[in-house]
């Protein structure tokens, strides 16, 4: 299989952009993927990487830009992900796509359509045994074991063999790997990465994104940079080194009046209202928060923060193992969609719902109160809308969070935690929440801040930084810049 | 074509128990014109005392699947069925007891709402499955329970239930008392909010304070006590608790909440489109039998115009899940 | 987990066991039913039931569910008793056209996204609306083949114990084991994997609706050779038994987790407490609460396991 490598590329974006709405989620990308080679995509939380892989995968198309398959150009409207899957191009996804209600055996022939008739079974079941024994030798996974009943890390093994299957019908020629070793233990990431290895030798090409350096640094040919929906760095693998990357990927903030001022004395004193451990902490590093602090959680997106969040947030009602919180606590979504918005609500409705019991007497609510707290939540936190009766869903994206912001300010709350609630908001909305957020804080009040933009960690007084579900640093006011939160992102190599 | 049915469809979502009236009203004017437009009071009144039983059951069912996408109880029937017949034995046929037995009937649609919330909550099983296996061995012991002799509802009672005050079933009275406080509830208490909250995102309504456990098990226990209430009233209407007198009232108490507007997917329901729907399916029959169909076309026709309206109403967002 | 018994392999079993300990508890009480005649006459109403069930099995697995079943079968009982009898070619046009409905109805569940138990429910009124006019008043009369084939006495071995094992294993042969079976659970389990992987879900459940028709036919057909006459109301238990029947036999409520055989023993199980009870002497009001009490009982079972499972892992 080892032949000359072809000059031309087996995928090839130019001026490729992808907009949601209002946000520009990548701002002219080039990239271009040869036959044998593996490909290292670093970035940080909102470069793109996700976006352009999905566009390369075919389950999104570009907003404008070219698109080349093997030498030929494709309207980006036909982009899809049959055409995606007959170049040969194949995606492990982050969020698996395995069905868990099948066996592993199962899940191929879904993925293969190829695979039917008489004894349909031992060939997919000897095709998936095959990959696997490939990539992870020693791996115990029975074929006929239901997906449901292994552990995450199996299905993830599974998921992967399953790209890697060569059939009569198909074989893949560009295997995307988005993080894959997230959820492998040591061994078994190294091995994969060894079998990565294997793959481009034969003239296969991989996409490894990975936020251990180590991986991308032992496994790629060429390393590419992505910040703000664009590339900004792409040279071979020898032209960087650690500190040289993780400077590509951070940039200069250009807005650092917003940095807190230290308070006369230190807010970390007396009795933490929150106290709160992950429950993969091995050590005894805790997240505390005392009154009128703010306290950052810092790190890639979805590496422990949110679930932590959870966690506290079910510790007010319940008795829990890893929190105690001493105080009443409000929460403000990111994922409006799921965690937060009432989409069938008024703006109005969708903010007074957490103070229903303080606006009503004998379990009626009174219009009268809530009115007068709609109206001056409306002007607090200049939410644009010309009736607050209107659907909540008329706001922009920015105002619904302003209107998610008000539910929680407007509470008895003490404690506000909140999960990274800037997601696709706009830059003058932001900074009217930093400056509220800010004074709220002054006032006593205290904020649990889950975010994955570095800037706002400068509003925080105390930041810890997590890493595959555990605090792994944890930084004092002055203590910390983009590059010390970005060094304990990223983990040092495979160790 | 498709022009109408987006105009259909957004009158639907300003106004969705709107249908429910103008279909009663248009086959009210149909009946009377096939009439020569004699007997109206007749029609109206038997359709409000009729509706009034439709109405009961469907309020509850409403306040249950407004709680969110599917939330549904199926043991509605078996608890009238069980609810009539505690009622009956207790109040005896002495006008004293009604009070005590109304209590009773109350107490068992209490202990059958406790009981469906704890199989949906310790078993975590889906309220479909909880509620049908309750509804299985609430029926037996209605079975059980109502062995014997038919026992006469009170006279004073029975007169509640079938008289009427200046034409008006009193019945029917109550029964839009009732309802009009259940809108306030639903629409201006806490306990509405916080119910259509859960129906509309119950993962944001947790993350908003709300109590979500708490509030579903009330919302459970209503509507069991609106089954309870109607086990008595039914008993009341027809002279005494009889087996099978809740059977129609499962599949009628989901068409009810369907015709009149309320979304299957929770969180957005409305009192005032059950008693329309209530009234548009007794007049239904009203007027089929006037054209002396039978009651298979008239079965059909209510099936297909079920089909129809949630054909019309669906679509809008994800149903089950 | 070494000393613990695998949750899978005791989910399993659950259903026969308890199928396996109520026979076991009929025949001590009643031996006499341990023979041909005595199966046959505990079995007979039992293989419809099964049928009805497994049409809702193929509901299920697509994560809807069918509150019309009961309707349907009581209608196609219905046509069997008159059409099928006295003009076979309509009865065989009606029957066709009842199935291309079900077909029909997956479609515009799907289409238009709409909650199955609504449109099932407008349907079951449909049905029986259908029944009715076709078949006023009880009555009617099997057609003479049909009673044959079903009443047919089998050497050794009852008919309908041999319907049973035939029906629980072609089913599972074709939707456990066959390719395409593979692809139709896959749709009830992740939607979006099997769309990502250039499946038409439109396909899939329109064929699990035309399942469903068919099996809904054969129970239908099934019922009127053993009782030889109909009436519109002969089947309406049957869409809740059905739906306690995929339940007891292991199947899950969303997810595509089902299992056919298990469903046929469930729908035995619970056509069969009904004979215990009335052995035991037990008044027959009890029977549906003993149904009722078995599924709360295997529910909390499953639970249980379940918990276990969790936090095993």
């Amino acid at each position: 299989m080892s032949g000359p490598i072809e000059d031309v590329a087996l995928v090839a974006l130019s001026g490729v952009t992808k907009s949601f709405g209002a946000v520009r989620a990548l701002a002219g990308v080039d990239l271009a993927v040869r036959r044998g080679e593996c490909v290292g995509l670093v970035g940080h939380n909102g470069a793109g990487k996700s976006t352009l892989m999905q566009i390369l995968a075919g389950t999104r198309t570009p907003t404008d830009g070219r698109f080349a398959l093997a030498g030929k150009d494709i309207p980006i409207a036909d982009v899809s992900v049959s055409r995606a899957l007959d170049a040969g191009i194949r995606c492990v996804f982050q969020e698996l796509s395995l069905c868990p209600n099948l066996t592993a055996t199962e899940n191929v022939r879904v993925r293969h359509a190829t695979l039917s008739g008489f004894g349909w079974r031992r060939k997919a079941s000897r095709l998936l045994t095959e990959a696997l024994d490939s990539i992870f030798p020693g791996h115990g996974i029975a074929p006929a074991a239901t997906v449901g009943d292994l552990s995450l890390g199996r299905r993830q093994m599974v998921e992967i063999a399953i790209n890697f299957i060569v059939t009569d019908a198909a074989e893949p020629k560009l295997v995307i790997l988005d993080e894959p070793t997230s959820s492998l233990d040591q061994s078994v990431a190294s091995q994969l990465l060894a079998f990565a290895r294997r793959f481009v030798e034969r003239g296969g090409s991989v996409i490894l994104i990975s936020h251990i350096l180590g991986d991308i640094f032992s496994t790629a040919n060429r390393i590419v940079v992505m910040r703000d929906g664009a590339v900004v760095a792409d040279r071979p693998v020898a032209a960087f080194d650690r500190a040289g990357l993780v400077a590509a990927m951070g940039h200069v903030a250009e807005d650092r009046d917003g940095r807190r001022e230290a308070p006369a004395k230190s807010l970390r004193e007396g009795e933490p209202m929150v106290v709160a451990m992950p429950p993969r902490q091995e050590d005894e590093s805790r997240v505390a928060v005392h009154r009128g602090e703010i306290v950052g959680l810092a790190g890639l997106a979805g590496h422990g923060q949110t679930a932590l969040l959870r966690l506290v947030h079910h510790a007010v009602h319940h008795r829990s193992r890893y929190a105690t919180v001493k105080g009443r606590m409000a929460f403000v979504a990111g994922d409006r969609q799921s965690d937060g918005v009432f989409p069938l609500w008024s703006i109005g409705e969708n903010v007074t719902v957490r103070s229903l019991p303080s606006l009503s007497r004998f379990g009626l609510v009174s219009s009268r109160r809530e009115a007068a707290m709609e109206r001056e939540w409306k002007e607090t936190l200049k939410i644009r809308t010309p009736d607050m009766d209107d659907n909540i869903l008329t706001l922009s994206g920015g105002n619904q969070q302003k209107a998610l912001f008000a539910r929680a300010l407007g509470s008895d709350a003490e404690i506000i935690s909140m999960d990274d609630p800037m997601r696709g908001v706009d830059v003058g909305t932001k900074r009217e929440v930093y400056e509220r957020i800010r004074q709220e804080a002054g006032r006593g009040r205290s904020f649990l801040w889950y975010t994955t933009e570095f800037d706002e960690l400068l509003h925080c007084d105390h930041v810890y930084v997590f890493r595959e579900g555990r605090i792994v640093a944890e930084l004092g006011r002055g203590e910390f810049d983009e590059e010390k939160v970005l060094q304990a992102s990223f983990e040092e190599a495979a160790a | 074509m498709s022009n109408s049915l987006a105009r259909l469809q957004s009158v639907w979502q300003s106004a969705p128990f709107a249908f429910a009236f103008v279909g009663a009203g248009i086959i009210f004017a149909v009946t009377l014109a096939a009439n020569q437009g004699s007997g109206a009071g007749q029609i109206v009144s038997a359709a409000l005392a009729f509706g009034s039983f439709y109405a009961l059951v469907g309020i509850g069912q409403m306040f249950v699947i407004t709680s969110g996408p599917g939330n549904i109880d199926l043991s509605v029937p078996a608890n009238i069925a069980l609810s009539g017949a505690v009622a009956m034995k207790v109040m005896a046929g002495s006008d004293a007891m009604i009070a005590v037995g109304v209590l009773a009937a109350l107490g068992c649609g209490t202990a059958i709402g406790t009981a469906n919330y704890a199989l949906i909550s310790v078993l975590r099983i889906p309220p479909i499955i909880a509620t049908l296996s309750s509804s299985f061995v609430v029926q037996s012991l209605a079975i059980v329970y109502g062995r014997g002799l038919r026992i006469s509802p009170p006279p004073l009672l029975a007169d509640i239930a079938t008289n009427r005050v200046a034409g008006l079933p009193i019945l029917s009275i109550l029964v839009i008392a009732l309802a009009a406080v259940m809108a306030i509830v639903l629409h201006r208490s806490v306990y509405g909010r916080f119910l259509t909250a859960i129906g509309q995102n119950m993962n944001a309504a947790n993350l908003a304070g709300i109590q979500v456990g708490l509030v579903r098990y009330a919302t459970y226990v209503l509507c069991a006590l609106f089954a309870a209430l109607c086990g008595v009233m039914l008993a009341a209407f027809s002279g005494g608790a009889s087996l099978n007198m809740g059977e129609e009232y499962l599949l009628a108490s989901i068409a009810v909440v369907v015709i009149g507007g309320t979304s299957v997917a929770g969180g957005f329901s409305n009192v005032s489109g059950v008693w329309g729907a209530a009234l548009f399916l007794y007049l239904l029959v009203t007027m089929m039998n006037t054209f002396g169909v039978g009651s298979g076309l008239r079965q059909i026709l209510t099936g297909l115009i079920i089909v129809a309206v949630i054909t019309l109403a669906g679509g809008k967002r994800g149903a089950r899940d | 987990m070494i000393g613990h018994p695998d949750p899978k392999l005791l989910r399993a079993a659950v259903p026969a066991l308890s199928l396996a300990l109520l026979l076991v508890a009929i025949f001590i009480i009643q031996p006499r039913t341990m023979s041909y005649f005595g199966l046959n006459l505990m079995l007979n109403l039992a293989l419809p039931i099964a049928f009805a069930t497994m049409a809702q099995l193929f509901i299920l697995t697509v994560n809807d569910l069918d509150l019309s079943i009961g309707g349907f079968v009581s209608m196609v009982a219905c046509i069997a008793a008159t059409w099928l009898n006295e003009t076979p070619l309509l009865g065989i046009a009606a029957l066709i056209a009842s199935i291309a409905a079900y077909a029909a109805l997956g479609a515009l569940i799907h289409l238009r996204n709409l909650p199955s138990i609504v449109v099932t429910l407008g349907m079951s009124f449909v049905w029986l609306g259908c029944a009715v006019l076709i078949l006023p008043s009880p009555g009617g009369a099997a057609p003479a083949w049909l009673t044959a084939i079903v009443k047919f006495q089998m050497p050794f071995v009852p008919l309908s114990i041999v319907a049973c094992a035939g029906l629980g294993l072609i089913v599972h042969l074709g939707l456990m084991r066959s390719a395409g079976g593979v692809v139709l659970r896959a749709s009830g389990g992740n939607p979006q994997a099997v769309a990502r992987a250039g499946w038409s879900l439109l396909k899939l459940k329109v064929t699990m609706y035309a399942l469903a028709g068919t099996f809904g036919v054969i129970a239908g057909l099934i019922l009127v050779g053993t009782t030889t006459s109909a009436d519109a109301n002969i089947a309406l238990r049957y869409t809740l038994l059905s739906i306690a029947g995929v339940i007891l036999g292991g199947g899950e409520f969303t997810g595509g987790r089902v299992s056919p055989i298990g469903a046929v023993l469930g729908a035995l199980t619970l056509a069969l407490v009904g004979s215990l009870l009335s052995f035991l002497r037990i008044a027959p009001e009890w029977q549906i609460g003993a149904q009722g009490l078995m599924l709360i009982v295997v529910l909390a079972l499953r639970s249980l396991v379940n918990q276990f499972e969790e936090r095993a892992a």
